[in-house]
């Protein structure tokens, strides 16, 4: 029933100064790319996607940027939120040599994927795109997967000098990658859709979401495609037909803000 | 085991030989070509979600209810479900009218009709966005007199049957199109309301709205919607949506649409047995699907065709003495 379950924090870990992973007990299956809906009593409800999955523990990893992630943020062991979900559809994550792009807290919903694909025995490479050397975070936990993890930052305080898409571009020219996989900000993503040519390719998106059940419509793209129920992963084919897709989304009224001028 | 012949499966050979039967259904001077309309505040904010459900096979579309200006909403939880249905309090998000009016251009061609819903806090309000929306080619307006969880707007207006005639009159002193009234199931009386409405001239009602309620969690010990209480709806609030389109049928005289708990085509006779002439379908998109009006339509279709009925419209008010 798509209610909160009550569950309450295991462990809480800073991974930079302004992102956490927070674990929970949770034993509902959760396939890579779906999210939960969070609910802080008193706060909000936010969604967020999985970073973490055991069979008996589940994680989320986010930045605090206002109310809700900051009620996130404050939590301690102990402390109850409410579970709704898993939501979505998750990655299909087909392909032999898959590329992972993430920008920022795209990391996030990406480690629990690559993780994935280590266990199949696949080798992934691993694209961690960030502003500067200190919002970096899963570097090491990816590595120690067995993914080969490529740092960029756009700053040049470590790794690539630049942005993940101009280091993917590079990327791609080389080497037999045969499927790519984002998340991060979507005009980045759309510049990447742009590189994918033949291959297989898949993109997580957000959008403002109340009901994440298919319903309220809040989340909708294009032709009333809904980014809860239909999404958030679309892969490259049905993204190239959504005319939103990197120019604008729409706020909890309804209203259109283009992506150039978001925060 | 004998084996199955095709007489067994059809014996009167009524699927192929009978014509199809008309879902036809006839709203003043509006036709649909079938009775499921898209209710308001589902897939209904932006034009794509509105041509998507027009794709399922909807006959009409309800736009989500739009106010003067942009409005964000309550915060989550917004929504919640019960063992019997879903409690909502979106709190009336919606872009406003001058944006709206812009997916309402995009819909100009649009193969069905398209009622815009509106709600404001007095007649004036409600008739300059009535007026917004007849010049941006909708077919009907829908007056919101019955959200139960807004404050100053919705069920607040819709509650006196002096103030609902005052906004009702206003609007139909102002525009051509036809003016639906969605009333309120939360009230003592709702054929009062129903009278009121059709004395001010209003071409249609539309019963009911969602129930108010309230759901708490035991664990954190407070309601789990951040509004506290929110509308009920879906298929727990059917028979009271049935028992209001009966009574209200028998009451006035222009059409009445009837809304609450729809999942089946069933439903739908029921509704239309109970004296309502078309429909609205709302938690139903949740409960199965964005292709529940093909699935619904298909439904009606093919009852009519086992029970030897040759249109819809015969059905209308059949339970009435
Ligand atoms: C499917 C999905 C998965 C996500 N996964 C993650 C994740 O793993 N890690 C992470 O850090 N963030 C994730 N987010 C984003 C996260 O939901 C927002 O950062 C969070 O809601 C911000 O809330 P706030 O109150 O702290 O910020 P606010 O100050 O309220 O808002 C800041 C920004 O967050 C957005 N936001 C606020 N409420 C919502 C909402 N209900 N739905 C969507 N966006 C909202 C606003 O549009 C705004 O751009 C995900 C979003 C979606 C849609
Ligand atoms: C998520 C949600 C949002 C709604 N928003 C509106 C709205 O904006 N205006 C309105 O008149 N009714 C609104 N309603 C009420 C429905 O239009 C309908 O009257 C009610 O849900 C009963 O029908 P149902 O059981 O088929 O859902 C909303 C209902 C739901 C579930
Ligand atoms: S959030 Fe309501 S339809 Fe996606």
């Amino acid at each position: 029933m798509n209610a909160p379950r009550i569950t309450t924090v295991h462990t809480g870990k800073q991974e930079t100064p302004t992102v956490k992973t927070l674990t929970f007990k949770d034993p509902s299956p959760i396939v890579p790319g779906q999210f939960y809906m969070i609910w802080i009593p008193g706060v909000d409800e936010i969604p967020m996607s999985v970073s973490y999955i055991s069979e008996s523990i589940k994680a989320i990893t986010f930045r605090r940027i206002g109310d809700a992630t900051e009620a996130l943020f404050n939590l301690r062991k102990g402390d109850a939120i409410g579970l709704r979900g898993p939501y979505g559809n998750g990655f299909a994550l087909k392909g032999r040599r898959p590329l992972f792009i993430a920008g920022g807290t795209g990391a996030a919903m990406l480690a629990p994927a690559i993780e994935l694909i280590q266990r199949k025995k696949r080798t992934a490479t691993v694209i961690l795109g960030a502003k500067t050397k200190g919002d970096l975070f899963f570097e090491r936990r990816l590595s120690r997967a067995g993914a080969r993890v490529l740092v960029t930052t756009d700053d040049g305080s470590k790794g690539y000098h630049g942005f993940a898409s101009d280091l993917a571009k590079d990327l791609l020219k080389n080497a037999s990658y045969d499927a790519m996989y984002t998340c991060g900000p979507e005009p980045m993503m759309k510049t990447l859709l742009a590189f994918s040519g033949q291959r297989v390719f898949e993109a997580s998106l957000e959008r403002y979401m109340k009901c994440a059940i298919g319903l309220c419509g809040q989340c909708c793209i294009g032709e009333g495609v809904r980014v809860c129920a239909d999404g958030p992963i679309f892969n490259g084919k049905t993204l190239k037909t959504i005319p939103d897709f990197g120019r604008f989304k729409r706020d909890a009224s309804g209203g259109k803000i283009s992506f150039s001028q978001a925060p | 085991m004998a084996p199955i012949k095709h007489t067994d499966l059809y014996p009167t050979n009524q699927y192929r030989l009978r014509p199809m039967p008309d879902l036809k259904t006839i709203l003043g001077p509006l036709t649909l070509k079938n009775p499921t309309i898209l209710a308001s505040g589902i897939m209904d904010e932006d034009a794509g979600s509105m041509h998507r459900m027009i794709t399922s096979g909807a006959g009409a579309i309800v736009t989500k209810s739009i106010g003067l200006d942009p409005r964000p909403g309550y915060p989550n939880p917004t929504i919640v479900e019960t063992p019997c249905g879903l409690l909502n309090a979106m709190g009336l998000p919606n872009p406003g009218i001058t944006d709206f009016t812009h997916e309402l251009d995009l819909l100009r061609n649009a193969p069905v009709p398209i009622i815009g819903s509106i709600y404001g806090k007095d007649p004036e309000e409600f008739s300059t966005l009535a007026r917004h929306m007849e010049r941006h080619h909708v077919a009907a307006v829908e007056l919101n007199v019955s959200c139960p969880h807004a404050k100053h707007y919705g069920m607040e207006v819709g509650m006196d049957p002096q103030i609902l005639s005052n906004i009702t009159a206003a609007v139909t002193h102002t525009v051509h199109i036809p003016v639906y009234v969605k009333l309120s199931p939360n009230v003592t009386d709702i054929v009062i309301l129903a009278q009121a409405a059709a004395d001010a001239h209003a071409d249609a009602i539309v019963a009911i709205n969602t129930l108010k309620g309230m759901s708490i969690d035991l664990d954190v010990r407070r309601p789990i919607l951040a509004n506290r209480t929110g509308g009920y709806s879906g298929p727990a609030i059917k028979p009271i949506g049935v028992r209001c389109v009966y009574d209200i049928s028998q009451h006035v005289s222009i059409p009445v649409i009837g809304v609450g708990g729809i999942t089946t085509g069933a439903d739908v006779l029921e509704y239309l047995m109970a004296g309502a002439s078309a429909v609205q379908i709302g938690t139903a998109v949740y409960l199965r699907g964005p292709t529940v009006f093909s699935h619904i339509t298909q439904e009606i279709t093919d009852w009519l065709t086992t029970h030897h009925v040759a249109r819809l419209s015969d059905l209308i008010g059949a339970a009435h003495p």
